[in-house]
């Protein structure tokens, strides 16, 4: 008689990849409708856009490195990768740029590195810097919040915008853009004016970040808290990334609130919740031990803060993520976790260490 | 001879090509291929140093003791450099200031020691001027490679700035490929070198492995190939 031993794990949570990528598309699609009603359709058109490359750009690539197509394009990877690259960029932006940036994330940043799971730095956030240094005017035309609605931009004014560049009753984008609150402190600052001014002074501010932008960061934490129950990602990377933001905003907004924005202006602006829970959580590029997804997090949550206020850029969440991406495997390596049945500190015993 | 002087130009432009296969020298490959004139000039440079370092150090190759030839190969290409470095101060002085610190930077392009190390001081003065010509040219077909996609992609120009090399006359030259092009910054910015580079090198890969099977199928089926070629 043959009985068969399979190799652990023997019990399975029944979850699979495609499992978690179409639960942490669900988990964004409040924040996807409230950032529809603030921005209008901008958004929706450029993620279809932007998944319809993604789904491309992946078949071609698997094509050419002679892969099985049909298994990896349904594992919803690259379908995620194309959400999250197109809720950074900005709603009206043309579609080129939307192209460009997921067909470069999928190609370089993913399939050039092997594909899913041998990637060390977020597509979505490759994608996202290189329009950021490759083409600044574009992705700095930000809308302010409400205009479409003020404006009745519909969904056909909008396709019609974001692929021939022509505005409804004759606008063009710099009338309609507007800087995001936090370019608007950046800007501001330099002109020594203090923090409770610029606040009072622009009507985009609501009562944490810009008006808008904060509900859209609500539905956000939402949804990655919906994230955190369901178990597809762990509490360390967010915890790590809001709460070390929070502690260093909290030091030098005590230091000198006239210079530094609050911390809850720093968390509810950009995309800190954003990274926090959809980005940063990135399974394949983030740390793996749960030491270390503090020690990322807390890393990235830094990073965020000293770009935000000393670097030349509004928003430092993709450099961030992808410098804390860079610097993963060695956090890995020397927060591996204790082997069970091993004694702590003797590192000489423990099969694990030095084997990356 | 030939053919061994035919196998010297193979090493040097193809199979040890100093950029796609040793990859070295890349500092100033990557910093300065940014325009197609650009990249001439600091190949031409490079090939010049390469080619009089590699005569000077075959010719006391048995002079020099071992311990202390590679000072004496330092000073030998240090000169060479700085005669390179003052003939462009001379001669083509926009180019010069445009190029800059890397002229003098040639000094450290380890790919120009390795070979006065590796070659020059095994081998003849005939044999070190090929391989050093070789190996020059082959950098510079690189660089000019580089220079040319890095440029189309970020310009969409081609020979922009041909004045600094070959003079007002020259102007003629600079190709303006599409007409209103807004740029795409990254191809001029250093991550833009390094992706191409790496593009490059996965493109002779591809082409020196398609070359492998195809001699493997000669040997294999003689005769077929050979009613292939005749068709």
């Amino acid at each position: 008689m043959n009985l068969d031993t399979p190799s652990s794990p023997h019990i399975h949570s029944g979850i699979n990849i495609t499992g978690i990528m179409v639960r942490v598309c669900l988990a964004l699609v409040p924040a996807i409708i409230a950032y529809t009603w603030f921005f209008g359709w901008g958004l929706c058109i450029n993620i279809l856009i932007a998944v319809g490359t993604a789904l491309c750009a992946e078949a071609l690539m698997l094509r050419i490195r002679q892969r099985p197509i049909a298994p990896f394009l349904a594992d919803g990877s690259a379908v995620l990768t194309g959400v999250l690259l197109a809720f950074c960029l900005p709603p009206f932006s043309p579609w080129w740029i939307t192209v460009m940036g997921t067909a470069f994330a999928i190609i370089v940043a993913k399939q050039l590195y092997g594909g899913l799971g041998y990637n060390p730095f977020n597509p979505a956030m490759v994608g996202y810097v290189m329009l950021l240094i490759s083409f600044p005017l574009e992705m700095t035309q930000w809308v302010p919040p409400n205009i479409v609605n003020q404006l009745q931009i519909g969904f056909l004014d909008t396709l019609n915008i974001i692929f021939t560049g022509s505005f409804p009753y004759s606008l063009n984008i710099d009338a309609l853009s507007m800087a995001t609150p936090l370019d608007t402190v950046k800007t501001e600052l330099g002109l020594n004016l203090t923090v409770s001014e610029i606040m009072r002074g622009n009507a985009i501010f609501g009562d944490f970040g810009g008006v808008g932008w904060e509900w859209v960061g609500n539905w956000v934490l939402l949804g990655g808290v919906w994230l955190i129950y369901k178990r597809i990602i762990t509490w360390h990377i967010p915890l790590a990334v809001m709460g070390s933001l929070f502690v260093i905003s909290f030091f030098f907004f005590m230091l000198d609130p006239d210079t530094y924005a609050s911390p809850m202006f720093h968390l509810f602006s950009g995309a800190t919740l954003l990274a926090a829970f959809f980005i940063a959580t990135d399974p394949v590029s983030a740390s793996t031990t749960p030491r270390g997804r503090i020690f990322y997090g807390i890393g990235i949550g830094i990073l965020i803060y000293v770009i935000r206020t000393w670097g030349s850029y509004p928003d430092g969440v993709a450099f961030a993520v992808l410098l804390m991406n860079m610097a993963a495997p060695t956090i890995d390596y020397y927060t591996q976790p204790r082997v069970f049945g091993y004694k702590k500190g003797n590192t000489n015993e423990n099969p694990r260490r030095g084997q990356n | 001879m030939n053919s061994d002087n035919a196998s010297i130009f193979k090493e040097g432009l193809w199979h040890n090509n100093t950029a796609l296969v040793q990859l070295l020298g890349l500092c100033p490959l990557l910093a300065v291929s940014g325009t197609v004139v650009n990249a001439l000039g600091l190949g031409v440079a490079t090939t010049l140093v390469m080619a009089g370092s590699n005569i000077t150090v075959s010719l006391i190759r048995n002079l020099v003791r071992p311990e202390l030839r590679i000072p004496c190969f330092v000073l030998v290409i240090a000169s060479f450099v700085t005669a390179v470095e003052l003939l462009m101060q001379a001669f083509l002085y926009d180019l010069y200031l445009v190029l800059g610190i890397f002229i003098p930077l040639i000094v450290t392009n380890c790919v120009i020691i390795a070979r006065a190390e590796s070659f020059a001081a095994k081998n003849n003065v005939w044999r070190s001027l090929l391989d050093g010509l070789s190996m020059g040219i082959g950098f510079t077909a690189v660089l000019l490679l580089l220079g040319a996609i890095r440029e189309i992609l970020g310009h969409g120009t081609l020979f922009t700035q041909a004045e600094l090399m070959f003079g007002e006359g020259a102007q003629w030259l600079t190709i303006t490929l599409i007409d209103d092009y807004r740029g795409f910054l990254l191809a001029i910015l250093p991550p833009g070198a390094f992706l191409v580079l790496g593009l490059l090198i996965a493109g002779k890969n591809v082409i020196d492995k398609r070359r492998a099977q195809r001699t493997i199928q000669t040997v294999a089926t003689p005769a077929s190939v050979a009613a292939e070629s005749s068709t």
